[in-house]
């Protein structure tokens, strides 16, 4: 496929014409996918996550800086969500990484959730796919803003780093599961405002308290402020510490192996989905079955329990 | 398939007053187009770096410095030199009416006017799209 190839040699038209292709849900997904699937493997993904207002954007145009200093190569998937009404989106992250709009090094993609729940879209894992077939050194995955359980950027990310901001120190109780869990590095960004302190404490002791391990192995907690440009370089070489270690523990690779598990379950679940509304010509009579089970009728697990075994019996399952 | 339309508003140039393309850009967004916002003081380069990265239909300018007759024609030819040429570029702002020809001549598509209602904006990307689905 010579759309592969120009994927390889890093073409930014290529690139992004084929991540509209997976974004797009075409039927040429699947081979691209398969195509530079041999490719990957190589870049390092860290998805950086946290409630709306915390710093995402400003902390993820830093490190792209940093990163352009090594001379490595960056791409950015930004998500922001689609709205449930009309379907369109503001896609406005890039706003606070334009100084990098045209450095070659660097590709910033803006995509919209499309209804996907979780604080990624369907597609980011596509996406960090072609980016990482077309030899990225390093890939962000800037989530949505997040509340409490839009925890899935886990199943994509090498490292997690979660950025939270002063004067939520209530939140922090009513966070204790969920996001605050899947942290592999803590950052309380805008350090200068009261109570970063007392942010940074607070994390400290739910930790402690959710941890029989000792404090060296719980996640890092840094201050810094993304905006003044404080304290952001520390973070920054932190988190490829942390990264080091993962590798070489062994935890990276059981990581990745996860994020197979997911993907290869995923591509069976929405196979399986779709031949069976084949099978059971779904649009056609869901509609019936509604009005008869709505009537009582019918009861729900025991008529699609009947409807499985007529498939089964049919060798179609 | 589930092609979506997608959209840059960006304001090249150096004034500061992005209210416009604020407006539209949320219009936009109610209408069911995927809006990537870019803020103010872009190059047309960057402009057309974004448009590239991300594989957009249409390019929206607003400006109102009055150095659209260089600008605007300039995202259009950096698109056409960058084989992107088939990305629709549009404008709007403060653009006198005497400047409209020599726009169009340079492949700007429609300009839209201080008082142009959101829906002449809706129904060009339309006619373009040939379809009434964002």
């Amino acid at each position: 496929m010579d759309l592969v190839n120009k994927i390889r040699t890093g073409n930014t038209r290529a690139i992004a014409k084929a991540i509209s292709l997976i974004e797009n849900e075409t039927r040429e997904k699947e081979e691209l996918i398969d195509s530079i699937h041999p490719f990957t493997g190589n870049a390092f993904v860290i998805g950086v996550t946290g409630p709306p207002g915390a710093g995402k954007s400003t902390i993820v145009d830093r490190f792209i800086q940093f990163e352009r200093d090594r001379n490595k190569k960056i791409a950015v998937i930004a998500v922001d969500p689609s709205s449930p009404f009309s379907g369109g989106a503001i896609l406005g992250d890039r706003l606070r990484m334009q100084t990098h709009a045209t450095d070659p090094g660097v590709f910033i993609r803006s995509m919209a959730s499309r209804g996907h729940l979780g604080g990624i879209s369907t597609a980011t894992a596509g996406a960090l796919t072609i980016f990482d077939a077309a030899g990225f050194d390093t890939i962000i995955i800037e989530t949505i803003g997040v509340g409490q359980t839009e925890v899935e950027v886990i199943e994509m990310a090498d490292l997690i780093l979660l950025t939270l901001v002063p004067g939520m120190g209530d939140e922090i109780q009513a966070m204790k599961a969920g996001i605050m869990e899947i942290a592999d590095l803590f950052l309380v960004n805008k350090c200068d405002i009261d109570g970063a302190d007392r942010l940074k404490s607070e994390i400290e002791y739910m930790l402690m308290l959710g941890s029989e391990q000792n404090k060296a192995s719980l996640p890092p907690i840094k201050l810094a402020s993304a905006k003044n440009n404080t304290g952001t370089e520390e973070l920054y070489s932190s988190i490829f510490e942390r990264l080091n270690l993962f590798k070489n523990s062994g935890l990276l690779a059981s990581r990745r192996k996860i994020r197979i598990q997911k993907e290869i379950e995923h591509i069976f679940a929405s196979k399986l989905k779709e031949l069976l509304y084949i099978k059971l010509n779904m649009e056609e009579n869901i509609g019936l079955w509604i009005e008869r089970v709505y009537n009582r009728e019918i009861r729900p697990y025991n008529f699609v329990n009947k409807k499985m075994m007529e498939l089964t019996k049919e060798n179609v399952l | 398939m589930n092609k979506k339309i997608r959209i840059v508003i960006a304001k090249p140039g150096l004034d500061g007053h992005d209210r416009g393309a604020k407006y539209i850009a949320r219009a936009l967004k109610d209408a069911g187009y995927e809006v990537i916002y870019t803020g103010i003081r872009q190059t047309p380069e960057s402009i057309v770096a974004t448009a590239i990265q991300e594989d957009v239909d249409f390019v929206g300018l607003s400006l109102l410095s009055g150095a659209h007759n260089e600008l605007f024609p300039r995202v259009v030819n950096l698109l056409k030199e960058q084989e992107a040429g088939e990305i629709i570029v549009f404008g709007g702002g403060v653009i006198p009416e005497e400047d409209l020809n020599f726009l169009k001549e340079k492949g700007v598509q429609a300009i839209f006017r201080p008082g142009a209602p959101i829906s002449d904006v809706i129904s060009f990307i339309k006619s373009k799209t040939g379809s009434t689905a964002a």
